[in-house]
């Protein structure tokens, strides 16, 4: 079990991680997702002690290794970008923490050789890094840190700098992989697709804090609150300011909306409406659909789907819809929203749940 | 147009040749016939010259202390230059930037300034006309320069490297070795050819500190020419001897100072 307590990183003044409290099962799947510069990097040297804490402390197992220094401890890591030692064969850099240890030569070369065999680079063991492809040199170094044995598994991004099937290839096993050894397991993403297919646990990052940490699917369905709805929204989630009068959700510019009847039960007052390109749609989806006019701005068409990027009252949304339209720029389209799985966050940001809303 | 293409370069290396075959050409005449005239190869070829200097200690003795000292030099220079460039490379101090500064200006010294009190340290330490007097000595403007340049290479090497080989279980020392030095083998080669090179073509500091027993060559070669006459034979053939060493090491190295220039360290 890996336990952070209230911890907080400051580098030369600038809070990078902000009273981070977080308790990992043993052999869990834990995502860190969040955007570029939220912290991912910088709680995961923490956890590997490469870098110390300014303030709170590190437990493993029941143990405080804080100040630990990360020789020390069972850890295994890998990067971003492919780093491995160029300068030895692919067989040595696999064996290279083993070697270290002092583990006997048979031993060696039997964890070389299956670590290898699952990662597809028995073909390569003889030759250098810098010779083999970037998919290659990435699995150089997820097999040094799958034969290491570590009780705790950082990865951070290991996929973002792959193409795009090896990264689908690679996703699927890397979980495989690692969940035999029994570790607790951490994966840093910027894309919430990445989380939602990885599964297990989530916390959701954001400028140095931790917004929400739960399993994946409830982070998702159930964001506590805006920062962690937009954290884990890709494309971005679609928000708009409203002012809840009776029955009604004014926006500025004098329109209004209706209230979904799910909703009735709330306070009026200020609130931040949000939901996900999927629920904004051509054709209503559901009989208490409310219908919005705005006009269209870009349609990005991926092969079978359609961004169509909205411009609603002064804010951009994007609609999700199957297949191709070929819409103007300009043109004023009438759509509509979904608010079945509309979230309503408050003044503060955090979400009002449906069900409080109802008891109140 | 094929002409032009061929001329230039031709030109180029003629001029850039010409004062090194006329050495060539003199070491193997006798010095009548230096005097004698103009003549473009050695009419009376002789290898007098060099079997003079490979057989007079006076002479041989000049080449041992002037590469005994230049390698202890370089050798001292890249193994107190690796940590000072680590160190400049990944952490970060308290003035740091102004300290890699004040190094490189270490070398806008002219090393006559720093010839009498050398000498008279030294003196006073019985250091005086050892080769060790000269290796130190040109530690004052090798190191800063091995740093410079080493501290290129070290920046080019990404820093997760590094940690990567901590978080694998190696201790710092056993991670220098095994893992960085092999990283920045072509830097390491580099910066111990400059400071071969400096220490090797330097004249004043090394003539200073010394007087008899660890004479470099150079020494010796001006000495020769001002009490026993005009040797010109000999002293064309010592020129020659003094340029192979140079030639052979820049010779092994050719290749990695493209990529010191590249770094912009060079």
């Amino acid at each position: 079990m890996l336990e952070l307590r209230d911890v907080s990183k400051t580098t030369s003044g600038q809070p990078h991680i902000s009273h981070v409290s977080l308790t990992f099962a043993p052999g869990s799947l834990n995502v860190l997702l969040g955007p570029t510069l939220a912290g991912k990097t910088s709680l995961m040297r923490l956890m590997a002690g490469l870098d110390r804490p300014t303030e709170g402390s590190i437990w493993m197992e029941g143990q405080d290794v804080t100040g630990v220094p990360v020789q020390k401890r069972s850890v295994a890591m890998v990067y971003q970008q492919f780093i491995n030692y160029p300068a030895m064969t692919v067989y040595e850099n696999i064996a290279s923490p083993l070697r270290v240890a002092g583990v006997a030569k048979a031993v060696i070369e039997e964890r070389v050789t299956h670590a290898a065999d699952l990662l597809h680079l028995t073909p390569h063991l003889r030759r250098t890094p810098l010779e083999l492809s970037g998919g290659q040199q990435q699995r150089t170094a997820l097999a040094r840190a799958m034969v290491k044995e570590a009780r705790l598994v950082l990865l951070d991004e290991p996929l973002a700098n792959l193409d795009y099937k090896l990264r689908e290839e690679l996703r699927a096993e890397l979980p495989r992989i690692f969940a035999a050894s029994g570790a607790i397991f951490v994966y840093a993403t910027t894309e919430p697709s990445e989380a939602l297919l990885l599964g297990g646990h989530t916390a959701a990052l954001s400028e140095g804090r931790v917004t929400q940490f739960g399993p994946t699917i409830e982070l998702f369905r159930e964001p506590a609150d805006l920062i962690t709805a937009q954290t884990f929204a890709d494309p971005p989630l679609n928000i708009v300011a409203v002012d809840k009068r009776g029955s009604n959700f004014q926006l500025d510019g004098g329109l209004n909306l209706q209230v979904p009847a799910r909703l009735s039960g709330i306070a009026d007052g200020a609130y931040t409406l949000g939901f996900q390109p999927h629920h904004l749609s051509f054709q209503p989806r559901a009989s208490d659909a409310v219908a919005v006019e705005a006009r269209v701005s870009v349609t990005e068409i991926t092969g079978s789907e359609s961004f169509v990027h909205l411009d609603f009252a002064g804010r951009r949304w994007v609609m999700l819809e199957e297949g191709i339209h070929r819409l103007d720029v300009g043109e004023s389209v009438r759509a509509f929203i979904d608010t079945r799985h509309m979230l309503v966050f408050d003044t503060s940001g955090r979400r009002i749940s449906t069900a409080a809303a109802l008891a109140a | 147009m094929r002409l032009t293409k061929w001329l230039v370069p031709t030109l180029y290396i003629t001029f850039l040749l010409l004062p090194i075959y006329w050495l060539v050409n003199m070491s193997f005449k006798t010095t009548n016939e230096i005097l004698g005239g103009f003549s473009p190869w050695p009419k009376n070829f002789t290898t007098a010259s060099y079997v003079e200097i490979l057989t007079n200690p006076v002479w041989y003795n000049g080449y041992i202390s002037s590469i005994s000292y230049v390698l202890i030099n370089t050798v001292i220079s890249v193994s107190f230059a690796l940590p000072a460039a680590y160190a400049f490379s990944r952490y970060r101090f308290l003035g740091d930037k102004h300290l890699f500064f004040w190094l490189l200006t270490n070398r806008m010294a002219p090393p006559a300034v720093f010839a009498l009190p050398f000498y008279q340290l030294y003196s006073a330490i019985g250091l005086f006309d050892t080769p060790w007097a000269v290796a130190l000595a040109h530690c004052l403007f090798n190191i800063p320069l091995a740093v410079w340049i080493l501290e290129g290479f070290m920046s080019g090497v990404p820093k997760e490297i590094d940690e990567t080989a901590y978080i694998d279980g190696y201790s710092f020392p056993r991670f220098f070795v095994k893992i960085f030095m092999p990283l920045i083998a072509s830097g390491i080669g580099v910066t111990a050819f400059f400071c071969f090179m400096f220490s090797w073509v330097e004249l004043l500091l090394a003539k200073t500190l010394t007087s008899v027993a660890a004479k470099p060559i150079a020494a010796v070669m001006t000495r020769t020419a001002s009490t026993s006459g005009y040797e010109l034979g000999l002293l064309a053939a010592a020129g020659v001897l003094t340029i192979i060493p140079g030639a052979i090491v820049i010779y092994f190295v050719r290749n990695y100072i493209a990529k010191g220039f590249a770094l912009g360290r060079v």
